[in-house]
């Protein structure tokens, strides 16, 4: 005998030790390539209140329309899909894409479209009609190189002031401020009544009052420019309307920011801060898990020096490059883009349907004033920063870091040539 | 030579499946890592380029980071410094003999068995810096007691030490860990040793520093390793409890939102690069005293 018996033993239970990881992976394998349209993968972050019951109802009637084909709901939870962001990074540069991912409409998509994860997308839009059933000006926002990669599911706007009525009243405030400037002689009221002007809350609503604070100042054509290079960050209007930023976050919460959005609009609810800044998502939480009635509860007005005008954000989907089922992958796109897909979302999740021709009757209370404000035409559409449309990832993440040094240092010059120097580095 | 394999054969083939996992998973990635972070790839595609050193001179001149390296070393101080104090005396007060010290000990290293985010999300409320009718967590504590003079803004101080905060939270943590470390490490003197002093004529405080003492020194050389790396590689506490707030902001935190997210994949890898050799420089030494002191026994 050659091998001892310790020595079989050892090179048994060695094997035994490699093939267990393999048992597993198995299971994992699909068939990939095209041909197989039975299925289709859906990676999406909709798995909170509101999103998710919506993409069931969108499910649903997908899997009515499309017998067939069995729909996998592959959802990552996390705030506004940081979580999932991460996930569906490693899986694109592993080549194991799904057959379609949520993405932030807009500029949010630029670096997958430059690493060539995402399919062109026109043709779909051409076949489906859907430039002219969506908004010329959110057209523009999502063309990149004059191809569109990516269907939106909803509209989303951030440019909104947030009031409890009932505290205007007692402190003697006739109407929502119309301009920052008002806003800012409101605030002074407000402080020697003792109520916080402004709740504010983490890092990214500091951002998300910032990017409205600019938009109020200088209006939407100037606001558009600065994000495409053509608006100079250290000419003496952007300067102003940076001092007026650092004014009202001086007449707001910040040393002690709530934690999360909610609990920011929770001092709104509870009469101890006047006004909050917030997207219309806040619309659900006071209505649903707050319980308050629109109008008297709440209210809610276009934030400082922005009437008519969209700032908006949106939820869409692309066809990655190497997509396992392509055919299928389109069919839930189109369902994406369809006036039933969209009709059977958006109430669900607080947000207007992208296309202009949606059924007015099924949004009600702010939703019903928000879609026709979307829908009029004399509307200005312009992309948030704070949520992805009008600055690439690497831009807004050096945003992030130059914006918390700022709200602590005040220093806007210091500011507004960080931003530059990013923009000139990562354009 | 066959004699050898004989001997050998069968153990090293036993543990090969866990050191080429070992090679491939953690030192394959960490070469990688560190060949990532002399490159420029910025984006979703990877690009394995030679740029030098331009990453590490960037990174040095970064506010961010150097916000960042601050904060740990505060962090770090207040942390280790705090944990070692708080066990350190649990632990001489165990040993002198409690009733139910069992209980007592259990008490005290439960808060490790919490993970970090739990823990997170608890002090997030203990260290509300709410004021007047939001007083919340200790600072209504504080206030209910009589205490007023004790309200803090915590971490949300406007001062370079405002992470020291995040220390209380670690050291609740940690200091039942190092406590138990402690409490080994004097069970573990001989009483004979004791006793011979005490015939000697040397009171109880001597024989502690003189006896005791001494022979702590192992223990509290692998406390502080230990307490170390974990204030370096900590990221999800600073997470939970106040997200992107750049005073409680560390290199682990700085890492990861600038790598995938922004997508900036050098600048994470350099940053990484320089956490490994942050924590080399701590535990290099500490493994070369044991295998030296292991040898001389």
């Amino acid at each position: 005998m050659p091998y001892s018996r310790r020595g079989v033993l050892a090179l048994g239970m060695t094997a035994a030790l490699f093939a267990l990881p393999a048992c597993s992976s198995g299971a994992n394998s699909n068939g990939g390539g095209s041909g197989n349209d039975k299925e289709v993968e859906v990676f999406s972050w909709w798995v909170g209140a509101g999103e998710k019951e919506g993409l069931e109802a969108m499910i649903a009637d997908f899997t009515k329309k499309n017998s067939d084909i069995k729909f996998n709901n592959a959802g990552v939870a996390g705030g506004a899909g940081t979580n999932a962001k991460t996930v569906l990074a490693t899986r694109l540069q592993a080549k194991n894409p799904p057959d379609s991912y949520q993405v932030h409409a807009g500029k949010e998509l630029a670096s997958d479209i430059e690493a060539g994860y995402v399919e062109d997308l026109t043709y779909l839009y051409e076949r489906e009609g859907w430039k002219e059933k969506f908004p010329k000006g959110l057209v523009e926002a999502i063309t990149v190189g004059g191809k569109l990669y990516s269907v939106p599911v909803n509209i989303h706007r951030s440019n909104l002031l947030w009031f409890n009525p009932a505290t205007l009243q007692k402190a003697g405030i006739a109407a929502p401020p119309k301009t920052w400037a008002e806003f800012l002689t409101q605030a002074a009221t407000l402080k020697s009544k003792n109520v916080t002007a402004l709740s504010i809350g983490p890092g990214w609503t500091q951002k998300h009052l910032l990017e409205n604070v600019l938009l109020g100042e200088l209006g939407a054509d100037m606001y558009t420019g600065l994000w495409d290079g053509s608006v100079d960050w250290k000419s003496p209007k952007v300067i102003a309307a940076l001092s007026t930023y650092t004014k009202v976050l001086g007449f707001s919460d910040l040393k002690s920011a709530a934690a999360d959005w909610q609990p920011a609009l929770d001092k709104v609810v509870d009469g101890s801060a006047a006004y909050n800044v917030m997207g219309d998502w806040a619309d659900g939480y006071l209505k649903g898990a707050k319980a308050l009635k629109f109008k008297t509860g709440y209210d809610v007005v276009a934030t400082p020096g922005s009437t008519g005008v969209y700032n908006f954000l949106s939820d869409s989907f692309t066809l990655p490059v190497g997509a396992p089922h392509k055919g299928a992958a389109e069919k839930w796109l189109v369902e994406c883009g369809s006036t039933e897909g969209q009709d059977l979302f958006n109430p669900q999740k607080g947000s207007v349907p992208a296309r202009i021709d949606a059924d007015k009757s099924k949004y009600t209370d702010y939703l019903a004033a928000a879609l026709a404000e979307w829908q009029n035409p004399q509307t200005k559409i312009v992309g948030s920063l704070a949520h992805g449309v009008v600055a690439n990832n690497a831009w807004n993440g050096e945003i992030d870091t130059a914006l918390q040094i700022f709200v602590q240092d005040t220093n806007v010059g210091k500011f507004a040539d960080a931003v530059a120097k990013a923009y000139q580095a990562n354009k | 030579m066959k004699r050898r394999l004989r001997a050998w054969g069968p153990g090293l083939l036993l543990v090969s499946p866990s050191l080429l996992a070992l090679g491939v998973f953690v030192y394959v990635f960490l070469g990688w890592n560190i060949r990532v972070s002399f490159t420029s790839w910025r984006g979703q595609k990877p690009v394995y380029d030679w740029v030098g050193a331009r990453n590490y001179t960037e990174l040095f001149g970064n506010e961010r980071f150097q916000i960042d390296v601050r904060n740990l070393a505060v962090f770090t101080l207040v942390f280790i410094g705090g944990s070692l104090a708080l066990g350190f005396c649990m632990a001489l007060l165990l040993e002198k003999g409690v009733r139910g010290e069992n209980f007592f000990r259990s008490v005290f290293l439960f808060p490790m068995a919490i993970s970090f985010i739990a823990t997170a999300i608890i002090w997030r409320w203990l260290l509300n810096n709410g004021s007047g009718s939001s007083t919340a967590g200790l600072n209504r504590l504080f206030a209910n007691l009589g205490l007023e003079f004790l309200r803090s803004d915590w971490h949300k101080t406007p001062s370079t030490w405002a992470i020291a905060a995040i220390a209380l939270p670690a050291g609740w943590a940690l200091s039942g860990y190092v406590m138990a470390l402690f409490l080994a490490g004097m069970r573990a003197v001989p009483e004979e040793l004791r006793e011979a002093a005490r015939v000697d004529g040397a009171t109880e405080p001597r024989v502690f520093w003189h006896v005791v003492r001494p022979l702590l020194l192992p223990v509290l050389m692998s406390a502080v390793v230990i307490l170390a790396h974990i204030s370096m590689k900590t990221f999800d506490l600073f997470y939970a409890i106040d997200q992107g707030n750049l005073r409680i902001d560390t290199p682990a935190l700085y890492m990861w939102f600038t790598t995938f997210q922004p997508g900036f994949y050098a600048r994470g890898a350099t940053i990484a690069t320089l956490l490994l050799f942050g924590i080399a420089v701590v535990i290099v030494p500490y493994i070369w005293y044991s295998i030296r002191s292991e040898r001389r026994q």
